[in-house]
């Protein structure tokens, strides 16, 4: 088992013509996933190769979909285009979308969201889960690759990751890799995001083979709090956490647009307060946070 | 990015929205010029991205020209809260009868706008939404849909205008919501809105921050609103170079790949700054994925180039970028760099080919660099160098 993504998921790649999407389908195919198409308007009908592999480009999301069967995209499109490539594929129905593009006006992403919300299936439940924007994606080691993740520096295992940063995503995955990793996901450090800390916790939470969790947060915004006071509610698994960003000063966005401490709000001390009274313990560090991790796997 | 009192004002003029007369003056010859222009009483403003400046003397009413040079003469040049004032608005006299308050701004938590008004302006809002919140309406607004003049009229309902103010007021967010989309803002504040004595409704103070991932696409305009003459001018020279640099106070020079794990770093060296005279980091610098030679070079030069730092803390994690290419871009940054590379460099590499991107390191024998084996380590060594060379 895993979250949002396994080795059945078929997955298409809209972009897949361009720089960093050749690069990447490339790298996912070798973590193999299952790469079924992909879309660029102008080159419809072409197809690209990577080794044996010789992937369709379709001029739409919807016939991609239709033609495939396809439930995952993941949009590789510079800022300017992002909206609109996001936008076809909540309006196709793809479940699943994950957003790499860094530097999307965040007016367009509030938009995409507001569009994603209204697409409810007949039980009210969301159709398209959006992962990102300006995220490294997620991997269910072993199984698939949906993102820039590199994916031989961990292995399959008990561990759920939920992240705001790509590299220090990277950096628990390698610190953690003789235990391994259910599912890592990188959510992405911009204002407004699609899938949340909370929604991942849900989902590692339901996840059979996801015995701990390691949630990682950042300066800005309030997602940890919000976070904390979930886990302390509705989560039984053991969380550990980490938060980066106390030496940040006020008022300068540290790199990704969402991480900036506004007045007393946003703070790295406020998030670690929040999680330590869930009940979370976080480490100082992050190879502190893996032994943490370490201690209370240990101790199931 | 935040824009000063004067940019907003102009940007509210250019979509309409109602302000009364302000011009921009660098000097007390230009504020009197601008009075004179202006006529009558003005109000000489400090122009400074910081609030508490009424508090701080940075606002005075002059009923003359001559006041308004001698007002100048006082104001800048003066500190408000580590700013200093180089510009000032001579802003038109306003007769105000009523003072209100509007904002419109991004709403993180619930990936929507909130707008917020109330017939109580004049006063901080954060006050205000402590001390009365019954007194401020918060309206949730769509992004799908954004202010039309249905929601437009929902927002002065709630914050219960007289019925002859109104349809006024209501043209005036229509106005206020042009300048938050038109122009991709995060936030646009009136504090405050005013109804002057003739029946006027009135923009008196502005506060705008825009969307920079929006301006760099969609806004070539906004470039110029950036007030270069305040910006350090390490992080003009890092801008420049199109990197991703914040100037600290600090001895602990910091380079690494990713936002968060430089946050990190930025952490792990103040930590280890305890226990070693009490050094910090000196600023944050991500050089992104790919941490190539030439970024690494552009990165290092500007790091050097900060008389304060007396260590470098080069921290990366090799992925898709593998450390042996790091590895090589640090050598070749080296090899660029020559005799202006003259502190030592704590060099942490950690991911894909570690082992290779040591073996290179290693093999380069520069006599500035030392390998850490952890993040920790690295920090540590870094700031026990910076301590002994204060």
């Amino acid at each position: 088992m895993s979250i949002y993504l396994n080795k059945d998921s078929k997955v298409i790649v809209q972009g897949i013509t361009g720089g960093e999407g050749t690069k990447h389908t490339a790298l996912m195919l070798k973590a193999g996933t299952n790469i079924v198409g992909g879309v660029n308007a102008r080159k419809a009908g072409t197809t690209v190769t990577h080794g044996e592999n010789e992937i369709k480009v379709y001029g739409t999301v919807a016939e991609a979909k239709a033609e495939t069967g396809a439930d995952v995209s993941i949009v590789f499109v510079p800022p300017k285009f992002t909206k609109d490539a996001v936008v076809e594929a909540i309006e196709a129905e793809i479940g699943l979308v994950v957003v790499i593009t860094e530097g999307m006006p965040v007016q367009d992403s509030a938009e995409f969201w507001a569009l994603a919300q209204s697409k409810v299936d007949a039980n009210g439940k969301q159709i398209t889960r959006v992962i990102g924007p300006n995220c490294p994606g997620i991997i269910t080691p072993g199984e698939a690759l949906v993102g820039i993740t590199p994916a031989n520096i961990t292995q399959k295992g008990p561990i759920g990751l939920v992240s705001k940063s790509g590299t220090l995503t990277y950096q628990m995955m390698y610190e953690l890799r003789d235990l391994g990793f259910s599912t890592a996901i990188g959510i992405g450090g911009d204002p407004v995001i699609g899938t949340t800390h909370i929604d991942a916790l849900e989902a590692f939470e339901a996840d059979p083979e996801t015995k701990a969790i390691v949630m990682i947060g950042e300066i800005g915004g309030d997602a940890e709090e919000r976070a904390a006071e979930y886990i302390k509610a509705h989560v039984t698994k053991p969380v550990v956490g980490y938060v980066a960003g106390f030496t940040a000063p006020e008022g300068k966005t540290m790199g990704h647009a969402g991480a900036i401490v506004s007045g007393s709000s946003g703070t790295a001390q406020a998030k670690k307060e929040a999680l330590e009274a869930a009940g979370v313990k976080v480490g100082k560090t992050p190879s502190e946070t893996a032994t943490l991790l370490r201690e209370v796997y240990a101790a199931l | 990015m935040d824009l000063y009192e004067y940019q907003a004002r102009d940007m509210f003029e250019s979509h309409g929205v109602p302000v009364l007369a302000g011009i921009v003056a660098y000097t007390p010859e230009e504020a009197k010029a601008a009075a004179e222009k202006i006529g009558g009483v003005v109000v000489v403003k400090a122009q400074v991205k910081v609030g508490g400046r009424g508090k701080a003397g940075g606002v005075k009413v002059a009923k003359t020209a001559d006041e308004a040079f001698q007002y100048a003469t006082d104001i800048l040049g003066m500190d408000i809260k580590g700013h200093t004032v180089n510009k000032v608005m001579i802003a038109q006299g306003a007769d105000i009868a009523e003072e209100f308050y509007f904002s419109v701004l991004l709403d993180r938590a619930n990936r929507n706008y909130l707008a917020m008004c109330s017939v109580e302006g004049g006063m901080e809002i954060e006050e205000l939404a402590v001390e009365r919140p019954e007194a401020l309406a918060r309206i949730a607004v769509d992004p799908a849909v954004g202010i039309d003049q249905a929601k437009a009229d929902e927002i002065v309902a709630a914050a219960g205008f007289a019925p002859e103010l109104t349809e006024k007021v209501a043209a005036a967010i229509l106005k206020l919501w042009d300048v938050f989309t038109k122009e991709d803002a995060t936030l646009v504040e009136v504090n405050p809105l005013v109804l002057t004595g003739g029946g006027d409704i009135v923009a008196l103070d502005g506060k705008v921050t825009l969307d920079d991932s929006a301006s760099e696409i969609r806004h070539p305009g906004h470039e110029e609103l950036d007030d270069k003459a305040n910006t350090d001018p390490l992080e003009a020279k890092a801008a420049a170079a199109g990197l991703n640099y914040v100037k600290l106070d600090g001895e602990v020079g910091v380079i690494g790949n990713g936002a968060g794990l430089v946050m990190s770093t930025l952490d792990v060296v103040a930590y280890a700054g305890e226990n070693h005279g009490n050094v910090k980091p000196a600023n944050f610098l991500d050089i992104g994925g790919g941490a190539s030679a030439e970024v690494m070079a552009a990165g290092l030069d500007v790091i050097l180039n900060d008389p304060q730092v007396k260590s470098v803390f080069v921290n990366v994690f090799g992925g898709i970028t593998a450390c042996d290419a790091v590895a090589n871009g640090i050598v070749g940054a080296l090899n660029t760099l020559g005799d202006a590379a003259n502190k030592p460099l704590i060099v942490r590499l950690d991911g894909n080919n570690v082992e290779e991107g040591r073996r290179i390191l290693a093999a380069a024998n520069h006599p500035l660099v030392t390998l850490a084996a952890t993040m920790d380590e690295g920090a540590n060594k870094a700031a026990e160098l910076a301590n002994s060379a204060k």
